[in-house]
This record gives structure tokens, C-alpha cells and sequence, in this order.
């Protein structure tokens, strides 16, 4: 059996399916953003953590630090128990503040870390005890009906 | 009297033509497993699965690459009309990345293939069959499915998945032509948005395994309807028609069930 250009053909139609493949998880995926390396865990529970879903990034100063791994509902104290695995190369301080947040008025929602001045820093496994949870609009309007009422009764 | 029995006649007519399918079906049934069991050949022997793989790959790669790009530029297009109403049209290469490597990439890819090569393999096989082509095989003691049915199938189930990505990339290729270049959607947040929202695994690797079940579909049919198609010419042109309706419809539906499976789950 000898070569021919048909191989050459299919050679290079499996070349090119292979490279689509790969320019799909690479450039189109988040493939090449979401690197494999040194992580640890980090443990917070929220009062209500609004749209927050797994996978979701974990900021800090606006910088990607990490991402949520999961998002479970703690039994006893009936709060949201979210897990998130932090880059190693960032180490946070005990006191740090975890605070749900929104990309923009309408954005997905994502956990951003404000660091504390604490000395030691968080390990792995740790629980963030600073927690603040996400801002409801539906709650926020209610306040600024209930508000707006008071102040028409006082009139 | 008369009136009763030409009831009796359209019930017996029914009642054929639902048996007639069950046994259709039972026997594309059988068909499907001797390909699968005699598929040795179309392994050991590969250079006839290559030379196919050229003929339904390679050969539908121009109307595939064509498609995808003209089919991205459009989303680009459109997605820009809405989006930008609500000022973020920056989402428009989410709105591209997704759509294709979910559902378009792998479905009009497959309704291509069908169309395109589907019909070329039921026509072959349907005119090898009206010719005695596959009845002198078996006199040589040549088994015609592990000789001519089983590398086409592998080749199709082999070219498919391949031919989707392609019309993926293309299509995303399209879309970032007219809303970055054309349009000028600024080109990071553009593929940053795209990156930040097409996971790997859930949309990329689903859409691969729609795209391997569209191919064997495809193939099945075509093979099957060419092997059955009785051996005259009005035959083969009317299996070659139910080829591309029947692949159409069986890839519209697998698309419904398997979306179905994959995206229902609670992100």
C-alpha cells in the first residue's frame, strides 16, 4: 500500500478539524483562563447569597483570584454555605471581609475580597467569618417604599 | 353491505402500512448491528475508510466552512441589532460563541452533511445495488456491509464532529469579522465576555457529543435507506429523498432529547 494525495487530503482535514477543536477551547473556552495550578479552599456562609452560582469569580480589588466550587445550603443555621478555591499565590489575612457583589446594574454576581490587617493569614479549609450578604432589589425597594411611607405618615 | 366493506378495506390498508414500518424498522435495526459487528474490516483495512472520509469529508469542507462564516456573520449582525438597544453590546460575542458551539455548530453542520453527503452515500449504494454491484460482491465472497457499508459509516461518525468544530470556529470567526471589524465592538471585552462565558466542558464537549450522535444518525440513515432501496432508478431517487428528510427530522428531534439531557440541569 503506497501513499496517496488522498491521505494528504485527509491528513489535513483531520489538521484542520483538530485546530477548530482547538481554537474552540482555547480562544473561544475559558480553557487557557482557567489554569490548574496551586489552590486552596476557603469556606463563608451568607445570609442570602442572591444569583451567585458555582463557578462563579472570586475578586479581589477586581483582580481574579479565584472561583465558587459550590454553593450548599448549611442545615442547622438554614445559611448559605459557599465554597470557593483560591490561587496560592494570593494569601489572605484571618479578618478578611467576603462580600457578594454585582458585575455592573445587571452583571452576574461574583464574591469580591476585601483584605483586613490581620498577621496571619487564612490556611486552607478556613472559614471567612466577615461575610456580607448580597443586596436584594426587591428587599431595597421594599425599604425605600416602607421609608417613603413613614415619612407621608409623619406629615 | 358495500359501505362496510370499504371500511374494512382503508382499516387493512392502515394496519399494512404500520406493520410494513415496524418491519422497516426492525430490519434498519438489524442492518445498524452488522455494521457494528462487521466493522473489523473498515479498521484493519483503513485506507477504505480514508477514501471515504474524503469523499464525505474533505469534499463537504467548502460548503461547511462557507456556511459556518456566512451563518456567524449573521448572528454577529443581528445579535449587534439587539443588543445594542440594551447597551451591552460587547455580550454580542457570547451571544455567537454560545448559540454555535451549542446548538448551531452541530445541527446545521449535520443538516449539511446530510444533505450534502447523506444523499451522495444512499445514491451510491442505491445505484451499486440497482447494478448487482453488491450481489456480484457476494458471489465473490466479498461481504458487501464490512467491504462498502461499514467504512462509510465510520467515516461519517469520524468526519462529523470534526466538520462541526469547524463550522463553529468559522462561525465565530464571522461574528468577530462584522461586530469587531465591521461594526467595531471593542475587540477585548469581545473575547473576554465569549471566554468568560463558554465553559469547556459544559457547552464545548456537549456540542462535541451532539455532533458524534447527529454523525451516526446521519450515516445510519443514508447507508440504510441506499442498501434498502429497490434497485431501479425512480428507487434510488426516492431513497435519496428520504435520506435527507428522515436525516433532517431524526437530527431536529435527537437535537430537542439531547439538549434536553445536557442543559436541563441546574447550572
Amino acid at each position: 500500500m503506497e501513499r496517496t494525495t488522498l491521505d494528504l487530503w485527509v491528513g489535513l482535514f483531520v489538521v484542520a478539524g483538530i485546530a477548530a477543536l482547538l481554537v474552540l477551547a482555547m480562544k473561544v473556552g475559558n480553557l487557557s483562563t482557567y489554569n490548574a495550578g496551586q489552590t486552596y479552599t476557603l469556606t463563608g456562609h451568607f445570609e442570602n447569597i442572591g444569583g451567585l452560582k458555582t463557578r462563579a469569580p472570586v475578586k479581589s480589588a477586581g483582580v481574579l483570584v479565584g472561583r465558587v466550587t459550590a454553593v450548599n445550603l448549611d442545615p442547622k443555621t438554614f445559611e448559605a454555605a459557599v465554597t470557593m478555591s483560591v490561587d496560592s499565590r494570593y494569601q489572605f489575612p484571618k479578618d478578611t471581609f467576603a462580600s457578594i457583589l454585582t458585575a455592573g446594574l445587571l452583571g452576574e454576581q461574583y464574591i469580591g475580597l476585601s483584605a483586613g490587617g490581620d498577621e496571619v493569614a487564612l490556611k486552607n479549609g478556613d472559614k471567612i467569618m466577615k461575610t456580607n450578604s448580597a443586596v436584594v432589589l426587591e428587599n431595597l425597594i421594599s425599604q425605600f417604599l416602607f421609608s417613603k411611607a413613614e415619612e407621608g405618615g409623619k406629615k | 353491505m358495500l359501505k362496510s366493506k370499504r371500511v374494512d378495506i382503508s382499516v387493512r390498508r392502515v394496519g399494512h402500512k404500520i406493520i410494513e414500518a415496524i418491519w422497516r424498522l426492525g430490519y434498519a435495526s438489524r442492518f445498524f448491528a452488522l455494521i457494528l459487528l462487521k466493522s473489523g474490516p473498515s479498521f484493519l483495512r483503513l485506507h477504505l475508510t480514508i477514501r471515504e472520509i474524503y469523499f464525505s469529508g474533505v469534499l463537504s469542507l467548502i460548503i461547511i466552512l462557507v456556511s459556518g462564516l456566512f451563518v456567524g456573520m449573521v448572528l454577529g449582525l443581528q445579535g449587534y441589532e439587539t443588543l445594542q438597544k440594551y447597551g451591552s453590546e460587547e455580550a454580542v460575542g457570547t451571544l455567537v460563541a454560545l448559540s454555535l458551539v451549542r446548538e448551531l455548530g452541530p445541527v446545521v453542520a449535520a443538516l449539511l452533511f446530510a444533505s450534502r453527503a447523506g444523499s451522495a452515500i444512499t445514491a451510491e449504494i442505491g445505484l451499486m445495488k440497482a447494478t448487482e454491484q453488491l450481489a456480484a460482491m457476494e458471489m465473490m465472497a466479498v461481504d458487501p456491509i464490512a467491504r462498502v457499508v461499514a467504512p462509510r459509516f465510520w467515516a461519517g461518525v469520524f468526519s462529523m464532529p470534526l466538520l462541526a468544530a469547524m463550522f463553529s470556529a468559522m462561525g465565530v470567526f464571522g461574528g468577530y469579522l462584522v461586530a469587531v471589524v465591521l461594526i467595531g465592538v471593542d475587540e477585548g471585552s469581545f473575547w473576554s465576555q465569549m471566554q468568560n462565558s463558554v465553559d469547556v466542558q459544559k457547552d464545548i464537549v456537549n456540542g462535541i457529543i451532539k455532533s458524534f450522535v447527529f454523525g451516526i444518525a446521519v450515516t445510519a440513515i443514508a447507508l440504510f435507506e441506499g442498501y434498502d432501496a429497490a434497485p431501479t432508478a425512480e428507487g434510488v431517487s426516492g431513497a435519496t429523498t428520504r435520506t435527507v428528510v428522515t436525516a433532517s427530522l431524526a437530527i431536529l428531534g435527537l437535537d430537542f432529547v439531547l439538549t434536553a439531557f445536557m442543559f436541563s440541569g441546574v447550572g
